[in-house]
């Protein structure tokens, strides 16, 4: 008999209400193997993970583990038995030190003594760590590294990643696949949750792909190209989007100069005088890793923190530092925020009122204060039919749409207001890829009639795709934009991971 | 072990099925303390719920009732739907009557026909100051609301008890504290001969029809109903925060005034030391049975005026304590408020085995 895999999932089976999450899903992971899970949003792979990690149970369906069934009814029972799980959301204290946090989730031991392990499993795998550093003093790819050495300290051997890429640089991520490689060949086995495709390509040694909840293949990476696992994924031929004729235009729609905004989030990023330019007919890309000031780059556009501390945003040829968020719509520019439901749309108030949310003024739907109900009711209709929003007509609340359609009507919305300056953060964050491919082209169609876009992103590859000309913010500040064929991946890489050291360097410069 | 678990979907039958369960299990409730009081719980319940409802007069009262609560209820349910909790209504309440009877006590021989719309105005200019206090506070130094417009509640009864035992005090009154009966002409006119109700009960009846289509129609209802839900949205709509503070309160306040100050020119007609019977503090049950809808709110103003009109019923004709009224009103809001957890939750076992098999 040959040894029996180390984690054995058979015929799982989880419903919610109102959507089948998991149908009869089968997944075995051998020791020492980097597995994939592949799919889209919603094809259930947080929920298969959940189960494991015994956040969830299924209602159908065996766990094994090590060839025993078992039952796994909460986290701890899952750490009990060698399984580690690192989210993607971090839970971590941010007003703690490293080795504070990483006590916490330990039983209770000497801290010197958890100090000198901290430090040694750190070396060991090679993930450079501060224990007596504060979290919010952190890169996302130092909070990272806690999360993993507080797992590997409890010896797991299975290791669960949910997209740990997403917040990290190019240079951070071969840093990370480089540790992961050395637990594999310990014989620890990694679970690796991703809808990058190149990464899972050179990190993983096989992939189970998910589809609508079920399981829809099974693939060794290797042997495959990120098109055809792409085509898997998503049942379908990916068509690639093209690329915006860009009209050469002097005209400029937004200039920023010397820009700062103190954060009005505790923990949150001041922008310190950041300035560049978008042009008609352009788009220009400003990436960065999340929590680096972009929320509040983008707040201070669209007017909804009030008056910068110093510098001056001109827009559509008018000084807009002091406007209101209104006041700005008023003059052609329209707004994207990176939160959909709650800033963006409201989840409880339908598509038509959603409508009115932010065209009200700029379409004219009030006349002596009160809303012409009717016709907003028109206005989202073109919306719904305009951008193939699948949704249960305009009657339907915000909430009860998926995230790739929800993003497709608030892009819509702004979109059909006819902008001359389009503004929007992460446009396709958590949207399947046929919704993305749809805001893609809809973003390249205004552009293509003259209007300037900047779109504020941490996906390289959206980046790339879409835009003319690349600045990266980091720590609040902006590095000088530059033609997207004029630098590479790696550099912007090297840019989105830089300024803390120079910072720091600068810092100790000036003490 | 039980737990809260989140509905997936909540029915909108629901929302108006539990003000009914709720009323329907306090007369279920009522029944059990009757009985456990030895009254005949039929005829309590009777006296309480029924009787009110049986002649004129009795329908007369409880429309006489029903006005504030209505008038108040409607001005919280505004506030409460955009996320601003005055429960200080008791306050600009009294504040609205004091400053509103000032014409009626300084000219208190006064046959000027202008004197009744004056003091109205007064009363809603009053009962507006009294909000403006918290909603002040609030957009300058971030101060809760809640607590504010509680507190004034306290400095607006001492107030008013200071203005009729002292300056207001009627000299001829024989040292009761009171001040001077009002003048003819600064009461609000009685609408049929022989009972109590008077024009202020058919403006109360107005102000929710105007209300709803305020809520449904106007912009401004559009940006209540955002800025109460979503408070990030109706920064990034560009709706103005202090603004939206600043009106909430201020309908709540001035509704809450023009009830004081009709409650004091019609049915009282002078102002004395205690000039409500908790209007303000009953009026948040009110718009919370009416769900924060301009008609459920006429509809709960009505049906808690009836248990005020039974209570006094029940004092007289089966000697039951006049707390049962208090007792009523609360375990109403109780049942309320379970149910509405169970409509937006529902209970689920979860287990507490440990580990693998």
């Amino acid at each position: 008999m040959t040894t029996p895999p180390l984690l054995q999932l058979q015929g799982i089976r989880k419903e919610f209400p109102g959507c089948l999450a998991n149908d009869n899903i089968s997944l075995d992971i051998a020791p020492g193997e980097i597995h994939a899970l592949l799919g889209e949003n919603g094809a259930g792979k947080s929920t298969l993970v959940k189960i494991i990690y015994g956040v969830l149970r299924p209602d159908q369906g065996q766990i094994r583990w090590h060839g025993n069934p078992v039952q796994i009814p909460h986290p701890a029972g899952a750490r009990e038995l060698g399984i580690g799980m690192v989210f993607q959301h971090f839970s971590l204290f941010e007003s703690m030190t490293t080795l504070e946090n990483v006590a916490l989730a330990l039983p209770s031991q000497d801290l010197n003594e958890l100090r000198a392990r901290l430090e040694q499993t750190a070396n060991d795998y090679g993930l450079t760590l501060h224990p007596d550093r504060h979290v919010y003093d952190l890169s996302m790819g130092e909070r990272q590294r806690i999360e993993i050495v507080r797992c590997l300290l409890q010896n797991p051997s299975l290791l669960i990643l949910d997209e740990p890429t997403s917040v990290l640089t190019p240079q951070e991520t071969e840093t990370l696949f480089a540790t992961l490689r050395t637990l594999a060949g310990e014989g620890r086995s990694i679970l690796y949750i991703s809808h990058k495709l190149e990464e899972v390509r050179t990190l993983c040694d096989r992939a189970t792909i998910l589809r609508g909840g079920q399981r829809v293949d099974e693939c060794i990476p290797a042997n495959e190209t990120a098109h055809s696992m792409a085509e898997k994924m998503i049942g379908h031929r990916v068509e690639s989007v093209p690329r915006h004729t860009a009209p050469s235009s002097s005209e400029v729609r937004l200039q920023v100069t010397d820009l700062s905004v103190h954060s009005d989030q505790p923990h949150g990023t001041d922008i310190d005088s950041v300035s560049f330019s978008v042009r008609a007919g352009e788009i220009l890309a400003i990436a960065g890793i999340a929590g680096n000031g972009q929320i509040e780059l983008m707040n201070a556009l669209s007017g909804e923190t009030g008056r910068p501390r110093s510098g001056s945003i001109r827009m559509l040829d008018t000084e807009a530092g002091a406007l209101t968020p209104v006041a700005r719509r008023q003059l052609g520019a329209v707004f994207v925020p990176e939160e959909r439901i709650g800033q963006a749309a409201v989840s409880d108030l339908n598509l038509v009122q959603n409508s009115f949310l932010t065209s009200a003024d700029r379409l004219g739907f009030v006349s002596y204060g009160l809303v012409n109900w009717a016709e907003v009711e028109h206005y989202a209709e073109e919306i719904l039919q305009r951008f193939d929003v699948k949704a249960a007509g305009t009657a339907a609340l915000a909430n009860s749409l998926s995230g790739g359609n929800l993003q497709k009507f608030i892009v819509g919305r702004e979109i059909l207001q006819q902008p001359q300056l389009l503004v929007v953060s992460q446009p396709t964050w958590g949207v399947d890829a046929g919704a993305a491919a749809a805001i893609h082209e809809q973003i390249q169609r205004l552009v293509s009639a003259g209007a300037g876009a900047l779109i504020i992103s941490q996906d390289l590859d959206e980046i790339f795709a879409l835009c003319d000309r690349i600045a990266v913010i980091s720590q609040g500040s902006l590095s000088e934009p530059q033609l997207a064929s004029d630098i590479t991946t790696q550099e912007v890489g090297l840019l989105m991971g830089a300024s803390r050291e120079r910072t720091e360097s600068l810092s100790h410069a000036g003490a | 072990m039980l737990a809260l678990e989140a509905r997936a979907t909540q029915s909108a039958s629901a929302a108006w099925l539990s003000p009914l369960l709720a009323m329907a299990l306090t007369g279920l409730t009522g029944a059990a303390i009757f009985l456990a009081m030895g009254k005949a719980p039929g005829i309590a319940l009777y006296i309480y719920f029924i009787e009110p409802l049986t002649s004129w007069s009795g329908l007369s009262e409880v429309a006489v009732k029903a006005g504030p609560l209505i008038l108040i209820g409607i001005g919280l349910s505004v506030g409460f739907r955009a996320g601003i909790w005055n429960i200080g209504a008791e306050g600009q309440f009294i504040a609205g009557a004091v400053l509103g009877s000032a014409p009626a006590v300084v000219f208190y021989d006064s046959t000027n026909l202008l004197i009744l719309p004056t003091m109205l105005v007064l009363g809603v200019l009053g009962g507006m100051a009294w909000a403006a206090i918290p909603a002040l506070l609030k957009t300058r130094f971030n101060a809760n609301e809640i607590l504010v417009s509680l507190m004034l509640v306290y400095v607006a009864e001492l107030l008013l008890v200071h203005l009729v035992q002292g300056p207001w005090r009627n000299p001829q009154g024989w040292g009761f504290p009171g001040t001077r009966m009002f003048p003819d002409a600064a009461l609000l006119p009685m609408l049929f001969p022989g009972y109590r109700v008077h024009l202020g009960t058919l403006i109360a009846l107005l102000i929710p029809l105007l209300a709803w289509f305020v809520l449904t129609k106007s912009r401004f209802g559009f940006k209540v109903r955002v800025f109460g839900s979503a408070p990030l949205a109706a920064r990034h709509a560009g709706i103005n925060n202090p603004r939206m503070i600043w009106a909430t309160l201020l309908i709540g306040g001035g509704l809450a005034g023009l009830a004081g100050i009709m409650e004091a020119a019609s049915t009282i007609g002078q102002l004395m030391p205690k000039i409500s019977p908790g209007y303000g503090f009953t009026a948040i049950i009110v718009a919370f049975l009416g769900r924060l809808h301009p008609v459920g709110v006429a509809l709960a103003g009505t049906a808690i005026a009836v248990t005020y009109i039974g209570g006094e019923g029940a004092q007289i004709s089966a000697g039951l304590p006049k707390a049962v009224t208090g007792l009523f009103q609360g375990i109403i809001l109780f049942y309320l408020l379970a149910f509405d957890l169970l409509t937006r939750y529902r209970l689920t076992r979860i287990g507490n085995k440990v580990s693998a098999t």
